[in-house]
């Protein structure tokens, strides 16, 4: 593991510059170029306070007000999880010609995934803080200091799951058609656009027990917790969800070991 | 070569490498010990049934069996020292790229060991690391890196990467939008100038024009020069000829000979010749199955006829146009209808080649109808020298028929009085072959069979290139021979002892017919081997010649690669030479 751990440190300038292409080859030819990177989040909030302020009117509790910070304050994680997972799944398939002809180690792939809508996820924060201080002029609580340790967290969840898809899509490219469906359902099962506290507030116990098992659950109430109410982050919680995610990395990185020389046969 | 040797000298013969290098202080650049490399592959269904078990059952890894396994390696031993130039030929498939892939690392042996010791870069695909939407300058970044530079010192070289690659004015722009040219340009140098200590180059110099491959030759000579470790997989002969200090032949997976170039390369290329060889058998018997299965007795009239013209034209020394156009056309149209319909193809055949010598010349018509009409007296000639002697006042006619398409269709016929039972090609050791090396010895054989005694009798072949030009035919009566008597079976061995054709293929027509020309046994192109040649000189043959020097004139090789245009230079006359061939020679 440690060792693992070294050589991706020793590609780091390889990760680096990866990342770097994925972002510049992106918006390249489109007339706003890199704007794109802030335009996707502000867009994006736009529909989802439409849908769920004009729209719907889910239940919430005050703890959600204004709407469009709390919606948003998940909103951007949330796509960080999704899109990185869209894309790491794909990541080792779509580059077959690298892992064939270039000698370099194959999780490199999805670690540049993950790490570069890490980046397009940190460029979303400051026109979320932008939004903040028009809302809310007093700025942020101190709590605030807890988001690297979440966004840390986040991190290894993500990367965990996306080396395990990586390498399993290399076998069976059918869990691209199932990937989506099941992040769809699993956006609903985490509390971006509603509030995890009115669901235990009212009671729910089942759901409340069956969405305890999500680890995005705990890591967007983290988020919610450092920025949008200013509260302590849920220590137990989040330290479990933190040890949960470090085993999926573990596991996921070992699976993707195993099937690693397998990679540049099956691509 | 001096360098070559002492390398070689350095090195241990391989096949004894694992005990002997050991005791080496220096370990090798490259070194395989043992290793065997299995592809597995899984079928579709199959993958479904995995899918479903990994999930229910949750053990992928039991489950993820293969189907069917493929051994691309096996048992591969190669040692490659420090500042050698090493290369590997064999046949597509034979598991060349599976080596290269082991020794870059992109692939794991199934079993044995790979060892590198130095910073190795392997240019197994050029620019695979490139992304068509961004600018060749950060593509050549990206790609350093990919390669295992730092930032600094790809800085340092972009100057001469660009340089190198021609490619100042366009670094800008995405790569997308580079021609091929330029997008292996710069690939190509990136790749060599990330200075490994090992260069690994896959057929990469196939790409690029003529003066990019000079470079590319040139800066591999600089490394081989500063000396640095080079693995070279080509099927560029010379290029290994030239470059390589010791080369290894892959056959089917295995190590089949490492060592000097010269040998490797005259072994592989043996192999080569062997395999056409065979191919060619192959392919010779289908024909003459072929013809030999059908009754094509009544197109066979027609061809003798179309043969017989062109002969009075030979013999009564009048160079026919008319001639050579007519067998042109009548071998294309007939030969192709012959095959499929042979009973019906008399009169279209007959009215074919009348045609066609009325098309020709109108001054001509006279003498083929003569020679339609009476076919029997004029001559005896078989087709294929007929045209022979025909041809050479004809050949730009010839050819621009022949281009065509494919004028020359093999064929069979004749009453078979004196049977021509069987045709071998032997080499100057009596070995049947069907390919030659330019200069070789070579016998075409013919055993006959006369079904009565008979005292007319013509032995005559012809010789065809692939276009269907004629390069050479004669036949016992032109060269004055007077049959005495044939009774019984019979060898008739016609020598050539220097094969003085160009490479190419070519095919050979052979026949008995009477004096008269009346066919007996005709095969028409059921014949073919193959000519080597080292040099890529052209025209109908190969003048025996030698090239002679006077006075302020130097040569850095003497009939090497380099001495190539001077080669071809040579051919130039030569071809024009050739054309005017008179049958009479021997």
């Amino acid at each position: 593991m440690l060792h693992a751990l070294r050589r991706v440190l020793d590609h780091r300038l390889l990760i680096q510059t990866l990342v770097m292409r994925e972002l510049k080859a992106r918006y390249r030819g489109s007339a706003l170029g890199f704007l794109w990177s802030f335009i996707h989040p502000l867009m994006l909030l736009g529909v989802y306070s439409f849908v769920f302020t004009t729209i719907f009117t889910p239940q919430r509790g005050d703890d959600t007000d204004p709407y469009a910070l709390y919606l948003f304050c998940g909103l951007l994680p949330w796509t960080w999880f999704s899109s990185a997972l869209a894309e790491a799944n794909n990541a080792i398939v779509a580059n077959g010609n690298l892992i064939k002809k270039i000698i370099f180690p194959a999780e490199i792939l999805p670690i540049v995934s993950v790490l570069h809508n890490g980046v397009n996820f940190l460029l979303g924060l400051p026109i979320y803080f932008a939004f903040w201080l028009w809302y809310r002029p007093e700025g942020l609580s101190w709590h605030f200091f807890w988001l690297p340790l979440i966004l840390l967290i986040q991190f290894v969840f993500t990367l965990g799951l996306s080396l395990f898809l990586a390498a399993l899509t290399v076998h069976y490219r059918d869990v691209r058609d199932l990937l989506a469906n099941v992040l769809t359902l699993w956006f609903f099962a985490s509390p971006v656009i509603y509030s995890f506290s009115v669901l235990e507030d009212q009671g729910r116990d089942l759901v409340v027990n069956v969405l305890q098992f999500n680890p995005m659950t705990h890591i967007i109430e983290g988020y919610h917790a450092a920025i949008f109410t200013g509260q302590l982050i849920q220590w137990k919680r989040l330290g479990v969800t933190g040890l949960v995610s470090l085993a999926v990395l573990i596991l996921g990185y070992m699976f993707f070991d195993r099937l690693r020389d397998s990679f540049a046969e099956e691509v | 070569m001096p360098r070559a040797s002492s390398s070689d000298g350095a090195v241990p013969q391989p096949a004894s490498t694992a005990v002997a290098a050991k005791a080496k202080p220096v370990k090798p650049a490259i070194r395989l010990v043992d290793v065997t490399k299995r592809y597995r592959r899984f079928a579709q269904s199959h993958r479904f049934l995995t899918l479903k078990s990994a999930f229910v059952g949750g053990n992928l890894f039991k489950i993820l069996r293969p189907d069917e396994v493929f051994t691309a390696l096996e048992g591969a031993t190669i040692d490659v020292a420090h500042g050698e130039t090493f290369g590997i030929i064999g046949a597509n498939g034979a598991g060349k790229s599976t080596m290269m892939k082991l020794i870059a690392g992109t692939t794991k042996p199934t079993e044995g060991r790979v060892e590198i010791d130095g910073k190795i870069s392997a240019l197994i695909e050029l620019g695979a690391g490139f992304h068509p939407e961004i600018s060749g300058r950060e593509n050549v970044f990206i790609n350093g890196v990919m390669l295992g530079l730092s930032r600094a010192e790809i800085e340092e070289l972009y100057e001469r990467i660009v340089q190198f690659a021609e490619l100042e004015e366009f670094i800008d722009h995405p790569v997308k939008n580079y021609s091929s040219g330029m997008y292996m340009r710069l690939a190509f140098s990136v790749a060599i100038h990330v200075e490994p200590d090992i260069l690994v180059i896959d057929e990469v110099l196939a790409v690029g024009d003529e003066g990019f491959i000079h470079k590319c030759l040139d800066k591999i000579g600089e490394f081989k020069r500063r000396g640095k470790t080079i693995l070279l997989v080509t099927h560029g002969m010379e290029t290994v000829r030239v470059l390589c200090d010791r080369v290894a032949w892959i056959h089917a997976g295995k190590v089949q000979m490492v060592g000097d170039p010269m040998r490797v390369v005259d072994a592989y290329l043996d192999w080569v010749g062997e395999h056409v060889d065979r191919e060619m058998a192959t392919e010779e018997r289908r024909r003459i199955a072929d013809a030999t299965g059908g009754s094509g007795d009544v197109a066979r009239a027609a061809k003798a006829e179309a043969g017989d013209a062109g002969d009075t034209a030979a013999v009564s020394d009048e160079p026919t146009g008319a001639d050579s156009a007519e067998d042109g056309l009548s071998d294309d149209r007939g030969g192709s209808e012959a095959r499929e319909t042979s009973g019906a193809t008399e009169t279209s055949e007959i009215t074919e080649s009348a045609e066609s010598t009325e098309s020709t010349e109108s001054t001509e018509s006279t003498e083929s109808t003569e020679s339609t009409e009476s076919t029997e007296s004029t001559e005896s000639t078989e087709t294929g020298e007929t045209r022979e002697t025909a041809d050479p006042a004809v050949t730009t006619d010839t050819t621009a028929d022949a281009s065509i398409d494919n004028p020359y269709e093999p064929g069979r016929w004749g009453n078979r009085s004196v049977a021509i039972e069987s045709v071998r090609l032997l080499d100057g050791n009596g070995r049947p072959r069907h390919v030659f090396d330019s200069g070789d010895e070579m016998t075409i054989e013919m055993l006959v069979s006369a079904a009565e005694p008979t005292g007319d009798f013509v032995f005559g072949l012809g010789l065809f290139n692939a276009n269907g030009v004629s390069c050479y035919g004669t036949n016992t009566d032109i060269e004055d021979f007077k049959a005495g008597a044939l009774d019984g079976d019979a060898t008739i061995r016609f020598v050539i002892p220097s094969l003085s054709l160009v490479q190419g293929t070519y095919y050979l027509d052979v026949a008995t017919h009477g004096a008269d020309g009346t066919p007996y046994d005709y095969h028409r192109g059921l014949y073919s081997f193959r000519v080597n040649s080292r040099y890529g000189d052209v025209g109908v043959a190969r003048l025996p010649h030698t090239w002679e020097f006077e006075g302020a004139v130097a040569w850095k090789a003497v009939g090497g690669i380099k001495a190539k245009p001077a080669a071809e230079s040579a051919a130039e006359p030569g071809a024009a030479m050739a054309t005017p061939t008179t049958p009479d020679l021997e």
